[in-house]
Formats: C-alpha cells, structure tokens, sequence
C-alpha cells in the first residue's frame, strides 16, 4: 500500500518526465520569446538602499513615518527610559510584560509598573491583560522599516504580538540594509538550528477588510515603538 | 450548457445589472491601484523582479518533488509531522484525526484558501468542532455564512452598514458606522477565541525548501496569534507553495505585498520552521504541515500550463480584471475566483463542467501583465477553450465555424454572401431587438453597425482597374 | 517598399473608409501599396472559440495571400497579434510552419510600422477637436503598442489629446465574447464609455475598428454625439 508520500511524488516525477515546459519569457511580449535572462540577485531590483549607516539610519526613520511606527533616537538609555515613563503615564499602564536581557533590564531599573517576564513560561490571561510588551530584536531593516524578531531575540512568539502595545529596545548597530542582509544574518547566527519562529514587523497591526480603509490594531498591537539607542 | 455554467451566466447578469455593486467595487480598487504603483515604482526595477521570480517559481516547480523532499526533511528534523495528502479528503481526514486524537475542542483558525479548497471547516463543524475564524474578513463572511468574495479581501463586497448590521445581530454589538469601531469589536471577541483555542490552523504563502521553514504573510496579526497560543498548530498548504532557498524570500515577500495590497511589506511575515524548540519560551506542542496535492500534479504535467503552479495567491489578476469587476466574486461560484480560478478550475474540477470560466474573457490580457510571477494567465485561458474543444466540440459552434472556414477559404462565395447580407441589411430593423433577431445577442444592449455600401475589396477593384 | 495591405473583415466590410486612409498615408509616405484580393479573414473567430483546426483552415488562405509579399500592414491590433503572436503556435507541427513563421515575422500593426519601421511621426495630418485614445488590448498587450499612436497623434496640427482614465481598460468586444457573455461584455462596454464621457472629448479614437464597433455600439445607445474614428482616418485627414 502507498502511502501519501509515494503517491504524491511519484505523481510529481511522472509529470515531469521528459514533459518540460517552456521557460519564462522576457519582459516585453513579442513574437520571438526571449529567455528571461539568469544570475540576478533580488538586490538589483527592489528598491535601493543607501551604503552608510546614517543613510539606512535615514531610509528606516523614513519608512516608520509611513507606517505609524513610532521611532525614538535615544542617545542613552536614559532617554529612553523616560519615553517609557512618558507612554506608561499617558497610557496609564498597570503592567508590562517583557523578558529579560541587558537593554530590557537597564530600561525597566526604575520603572514602577507590575513587570511579568516571559523568560521561564507565562500564563495566556497573565500576557493577555499586559497594557505593553517590551522585546529585542535580532535587527533592523533599513529598505522597509522592517524589524526581524526571532523567539530567542523577542522573549518567545506571543510577547511581542498579544500586548496591545509593543515596545522593541534595539541599537543602531543592529541596522541592516535590506531583507537578503537580514536573513543572512539569521543564517549566520543560527546555522543550522534555527529558533522555530522569525518574524519582520513592519509597522503596528493592520486590516483594510472593511471597504479597503485602513484601521490600525486590528489583532496585534495597535501601537508599536522602537527605541533605538546608539552603539 | 452545464448547471455550473448556466449559473455563472444567471450571475453575471444579476451583479452587471447591479450598478451599485458596479461602483463600490470600483471605489474599494481605487486606493489599491494607487498604492500598488507607488509601490512598484519605488523598486529599481519591477518587470526585472517579476522576471526573477517567475524564474524562481520555474526552478521550483520543475523540480518539485525535491524541494518538496527537502523541504520536509528539514522541517521533520525539527520535531514537525509532515502529512502528504493526494486529495482532498485525506488532508481533511489527517486533520479531523489531528483534532480526534488529541482531544481538541475549539479550533482557531487564519486565512487559507487551501483549507476553502477542501471544504475542511464544514467536515470540522460536522464533527462538533467550534471553528473560528480569525482573520476579519474571513470572520465577517463566516458570520453570513458566504464563501470569501476575493481571494486577499473575503469582504470587500460589504459596506460598513451591512456589517454593522451583521455584528449587531450576531454579535448584540451597538451599530456603528465606523470601520475601526467595527475592527476592536472583532478584536475584542477574538482575543477571547486565541486564548481558548486547543488548534491553530493556518495556511501558509510559501515553503521554504533550504531551511525547512514555512512562511506566513499578513497584515492583522490573527496569524502570528494563532500559531503562538493554541497548543497544537496545523498549517495546510499547496504542494507548489515551495521556494528554493530562504533568500527567495526577499523577493516574494515584497511582491507578495506590492501585487497583493499595494503595501511595500504586509505588517506580518513570520518563518515557522517547528514547534516549541527545546529552551522556546511557548509556542505549540505540536505542528502538523499538510501537503496538499489534489489534483495539482495534473497541471504539473500539462507543461504548457505548468506555470500556473507558480500562483503566489496575491489576488492581482482578480484586481485588474474587467470580468471579476463586474460580475464579483461570487458569481465564479469557485475557490478561487478571477482570471487565476478561470485558469486552473477547469484543471482541478473537471474541464466540461468548468470551460465556461474560461470562456467568460476578452482575453484583453491585465491578468498577464499583472501577475508577479509571469503566468501566461490570458493565453492560458486560450488553451483551455482548445483543450476543451478538442475533447468535446460544441456542436452548433462546431458546425458553425465549419462552415465559416469553409466560406474563408472561399472568398468568391464569402464575397457573395457579404452582397446578400447587404441586401437583407434594410430588413434588419423590423426585428431589431426582438426574439426574431439574429444578433439579439448584440442589439439587446448595443447598436449594430451598418455594413457599407460596397466592401473595401469591391472599391479597390474598381480603382484600380 | 511595397507594402501589401491587410484588412480585416470588419474593415472589409464595415469600415472601407480606414483602408482608404491606411492606403492614403503610406501612398503620400512615397511608398507603393498592394491589396492581396485573395485574403479574406485571419480565422479569429474559430481561434478564440478553441476551434483551431478550423481557424488553420481560414489561415491558410492568409497564408497563400501573403506569400508573396514583402512586407504587410494592418489596421487592427487583434487581427495582426493574431499573424504576428498566434499563427506560429497555431501552425506549430504543421507543414506550413515555417510559412506561418515567415508571415508573422514580416506583418506589422500600422501605427507601429509607421513609427517603428519607417521612422516617421509627422504626417502632415489636420485634424481639430477634442479626441481621446482606446488602447486596444491585443495590440497593446500582445504586440506592445502603446506610445506610437500617441506620438503620431502628438503631431496631428489642431488636435488635442486628453487621455482617459481607462485607457488601457478592454472595451469588452473580445470577439465571440460580445455574443457568448453580452451581458459582460455590455458592461465593460459602459465603463469604457463612461470614462470617454468624462474626458470631453469630441472624438473617440482607437487603432482597432473591432472595439471602435463596441464602442460606437454602446455610445449610439446613450444617443451621444461623441464620434469615433479609427487612428489611420484621423492620419489621413488634411
């Protein structure tokens, strides 16, 4: 008896089997059918990305203006720490989840909020009823605005995504110019043993599902900031 | 004519005749084209992008069963069961099994137009299963109980008002006439649901073969919430949704979400590659990844219309297509709608039963221009109408272009017949418009020309003698 | 050169007046012009129904028409994607293959062959009033004709273009599916003749007299004054 597998791929080989099919043809339609020519990397035809620092520094700010995130310069984590104080007060928040590295502790040294920290497990209704969730990242994209979170990196897959508020702590020597620098920097970091959940966030959560008009927050946060210190 | 076309025909008339239908569509597209062009223009070069990556999905689909091979071994070293379904009724029995075995109860789940395919939510609910689903759109035309309109927007067809109502009587929510009003709602019930729910079930965009991962695109964030909470997650996908390597990625995604939304990145794209990983802090227990064939090695081994496997599912075609606006998507009365379910249902439910889709063109060619990935989609639609013809010929059109080619090859008798036509031309207004009119098809709606007095084949012969 | 004339059956037929112009413009370029009187229809129709062994039928007798010619000229987008794109895939295996091959390589689509071919934009042509441009689908999809109507329009003394909303938007003829899905076809029809309203243009102008049937169709229904004319007319006019 076959089993699934077997069917399917021998199904696939039989299909294949001195069948082949035409190759894609150049961009203009005419007559004669030019192949589409090979040996191209994506880089050469998304949308191009400055070389320096303060040119992807630039194009990232540029990009989060666009998308309602909101970007925070911090010249040291004193700054930063008083935006954190500024949107606890404004938003009036009784608990904030996080987990624990080097930059979310020093943000969080003289925060008065309740802290839940995802490091060793959560309950759901714990998570669920955290006014903000602070988190890592493994870096920034500059060509989108994009930021790369990872399980390791973001405290696990549901800190950064069930808090209605996600707040993401990150240095500037953690941008990267576009989304192939990015995933190579997964690849390198992890080789073989990837985290089982990597995600670019760009921008808070959207929907246009109702008459094609946009409305922010509709699963995920409805906010998201990026405080991004130098070094 | 099959019931199948016969109805598509009954609701084509009904939504042209709809002008109100007509113009909303119109206005709900409007925003889009304009994101989208920005968006394409802001890439160096997006026909070179298209043409990577219709290069991309022809590596991949040529070589399909050892990306697929690949693609699994990864994945499984990393605790994940993958099950290879050849139909539909073993992926939805696989999951039932899923669900049986371990006891589930309520299923939440994100958008997969795989799992529509399959018809899985109706065997779900047969068996007692709450299904939920969670992503807005989908969850607002699941609470009509109606297919998805469109395969990116299920709702784009519905007003404010309508689904105000439709909260209000499901929902006991208080009306409003505010989209972002009517969003928290939704947000609100289903924050509750991802919370509760035991399975996930999610779809998936692509497949990475390199790193065994699969990769998710969305705006919401219902996706993410519901492959992160519920304990066990099954993602159902095509057999052709693979890529060759995780780089591929920095293409698709970004046309993905040009072609699809007009956004430069949906707010979403997640890479799954296994369940909780020993040292994760949460994530399922469990992940289950359902290979779904049914019926697509059949177009595997047309190699002519082999490149429709490459279909990314960004919902292009369906936007630029002067069919689907005007008659909407329900009146496919398919999966998959527009100029890609025109294209592939034929293959993947019976080519009688379904030529009249690909019969309803102009074949004015948008679709084509429009696809990321450069399926021939229009010429594909050409094939279909020959295939089908071929197999089995209609036989008044048969007849009829018998005897046009015939009168073609015969230009004296043509010639002749273009004079008699000529002569019984002053006849035609007493049944113009009537049941007794020939061209009723055409004079219902449109006036019809006058042919000249003399052909240009008579003039040139004069003047030149 | 010579230049064989190809004239479709709606020309033929119904719009004589278009090969005249078609005729007129290349005769005042210096060039001398032929008609072919054995052609008489590419075999669209059967083509695009999928009724292919019966469209060769109707090409073959194009074939045998054009095969002494050196080059050919036609005045509709449809019929010359149909020798330029389709005829090789349609005579693919056949005996007539490379025939097919030959015709396709050397037929052109006028306003293409004008300001491709012979490098000319400037005809000399006068026309006043207010006129709008419908892209025909096949040729700008499949043979890529979409500034050289507009250059040689750029150049007519006294015309204003203004271009649609929906320029590129198919006007809903499609051949048999005029017939087959009128009730599609009629409203594209509509929003095609919407977007001409808006324009306030005086004319309507197309390089394929198939859609300009469609359009004049709907537009005699609304009982609106708008003309429409073919490019090759408008080129012709002094």
């Amino acid at each position: 008896m076959s089993d699934g597998k077997t069917i399917i791929l021998n199904r696939i080989r039989e299909a294949l089997r001195e069948n082949p099919a035409p190759r894609p043809h150049a961009s203009h339609t005419s007559s004669d059918r030019e192949e589409v020519p090979r040996d191209h990397t994506p880089r050469e035809w998304l949308p191009k990305v400055g070389e320096s620092l303060v040119e992807q520094i630039d194009l990232f700010a540029r990009q989060s203006e666009g998308l309602k995130t909101e970007l925070h310069r911090c010249g040291n984590m004193e700054d930063a720490r008083a935006i954190l104080s500024m949107l606890t007060t404004e938003g009036g928040w009784k608990k904030i989840a996080t987990h624990t590295t080097p930059d979310t502790s020093a943000l969080l040294e003289k925060n008065c909020s309740e802290i839940l920290k995802t490091d060793t497990g959560y309950r759901i209704d714990d998570l669920e009823s955290c006014d903000a969730g602070i988190t890592g990242c493994e870096c920034l994209v500059a060509q989108t605005g994009a930021i790369l979170v990872s399980a390791p990196s973001a405290g696990g897959r549901a800190l950064s995504v069930l808090p209605p508020h996600h707040i993401i702590i990150a240095r500037t020597s953690q941008m990267v110019p576009d989304l192939t620098a990015a995933l190579e920097l997964a690849k390198k970091r992890y080789g073989n043993k990837f985290p089982s959940f990597l995600s670019f966030i760009t921008g808070p959560s959207r929907t246009g599902d109702i008459e094609r008009i946009l409305v922010l927050g509709a699963h995920g946060p409805k906010r998201l900031t990026v405080l991004l210190l130098e070094g | 004519m099959t019931t199948f076309a016969s109805e598509f025909k009954k609701m084509a008339g009904r939504y042209t005749a709809d002008l109100t239908h007509r113009a909303f569509i119109k206005k709900a597209l409007s925003g889009y084209y304009q994101k989208r062009d920005d968006s394409k223009a802001s890439f160096q070069s997006w026909q070179g992008a298209r043409d990577l990556a219709a290069e991309t999905k022809y590596e991949a689909v040529n070589h399909l069963d050892r990306y697929l091979v690949e693609f699994a071994e990864k994945i499984e070293a990393r605790g994940v069961k993958v099950f290879w379904a050849p139909s539909a009724g073993e992926a939805r029995d696989y999951i039932l099994g899923v669900a049986r075995e371990n006891g589930v109860r309520s299923i939440i789940k994100s958008k997969t137009m795989t799992s529509e395919e399959i018809h899985l939510n109706d065997a779900l609910e047969k068996e007692g299963y709450g299904v939920f689903e969670s992503d807005l759109g989908e969850y607002i035309v699941q609470l009509r109980k109606e297919p998805p309109y469109h395969l990116v927007f299920p709702a784009m067809h519905l007003t404010r008002g309508q689904i105000s109502d439709l909260f209000q009587k499901e929902l006991g929510s208080a009306p409003t006439d505010s989209p972002e009003e009517l969003t928290m709602i939704a947000r609100s019930v289903m924050r509750q649901k991802y919370c509760e729910a035991d399975m996930g079930i999610s779809g998936a965009n692509f497949a990475v073969a390199e790193t065994g991962m699969i990769s998710i695109t969305e705006n919401e964030g219902n996706a993410r919430l519901t492959t992160s909470l519920p304990r066990i997650h099954v993602a159902i996908l095509g057999i052709e949704k693979v890529l060759p390597r995780l780089e591929d990625l920095a293409l698709f995604l970004p046309m993905l979400a040009t072609a699809g939304a007009g956004q430069q990145m949906t707010c979403y794209n997640t890479m799954y590659g296994g369940p909780r990983q020993p040292g994760e802090i949460d994530g399922p227990e469990q992940m289950h990844v359902v290979l779904l064939d049914n019926r697509r090695t059949e177009i595997l081994a047309d190699a002519e219309q082999r490149d429709t496997l490459g279909c990314i599912r960004c919902g292009a075609c369906l936007n630029v297509c002067p069919i689907f606006k005007n008659v909407g998507g329900y009146s496919y009365g398919t999966t998959y709608q527009g100029p890609i379910g025109s294209v592939i249902t034929p293959h993947l439910r019976g080519l009688q039963d379904w030529k009249h889709l690909s019969a309803a063109s102009s074949l004015c060619g948008a679709c084509t221009e429009a696809c990321p990935v450069k399926i021939d989609l229009h010429h594909h639609l050409l094939q279909n109408r020959r295939n089908a013809a071929a197999a089995k010929p209609v036989l008044i059109e048969k007849i009829s272009f018998l005897g046009f080619a015939w009168l073609m090859s015969h230009p004296s008798v043509y010639h002749l017949a273009a004079k008699l036509g000529r002569i019984f031309q002053p006849l035609h207004p007493l049944v113009n418009g009537t049941f007794l009119d020939p061209l009723i098809a055409w004079t219902r709606s449109r006036a019809f020309p006058n042919l000249a007095p003399t052909s240009f084949h008579e003039q040139w012969k004069k003047s030149r003698k | 050169m010579r230049i064989s004339l190809f004239i479709p059956c709606f020309v033929d037929q119904i719009y004589p007046q278009v090969a005249w112009s078609v005729v007129r413009v290349l005769e005042d370029l210096g060039h001398q012009v032929d008609f072919p009187e054995g052609q008489s229809c590419c075999g669209q129709p059967p083509f695009n129904t999928g009724y292919w062994d019966e469209a060769r039928t109707a090409a073959r007798v194009a074939l045998a028409a054009f095969r002494d010619s050196e080059v050919v000229v036609g005045p509709s987008g449809s019929c010359v994607a149909m020798m330029k794109v389709f005829y090789p895939q349609l005579f693919k295996g056949d005996s007539q293959e490379l025939e097919a091959r030959e015709l396709a390589a050397k037929t052109h689509e006028f306003s293409s062959f004008l300001v491709n071919t012979l490098g000319v934009t400037d005809l000399g042509a006068k026309f006043e009033g207010k006129v709008t441009f419908h892209d025909g689908c096949h040729g700008l999809r499949e043979l890529g004709v979409k500034k050289e109507p507009r250059a040689l329009l750029a150049k007519v003394r006294g015309l204003e273009l203004l271009e649609m909303a929906e320029a590129e938007s198919c006007c809903g003829f499609g051949g048999t599916f005029a017939v087959k899905f009128p009730t599609i076809s009629t409203a594209m029809d509509e929003v095609k003749c919407a977007s001409i309203l808006e324009t306030g243009a005086d004319v309507v102008v197309s390089n394929d007299s198939s859609c300009l049937m469609q359009i004049r169709g709907m537009l005699d229904k609304q009982k609106s004054t708008i003309r429409s004319l073919h490019l090759a007319e408008i080129l012709a006019s002094r």
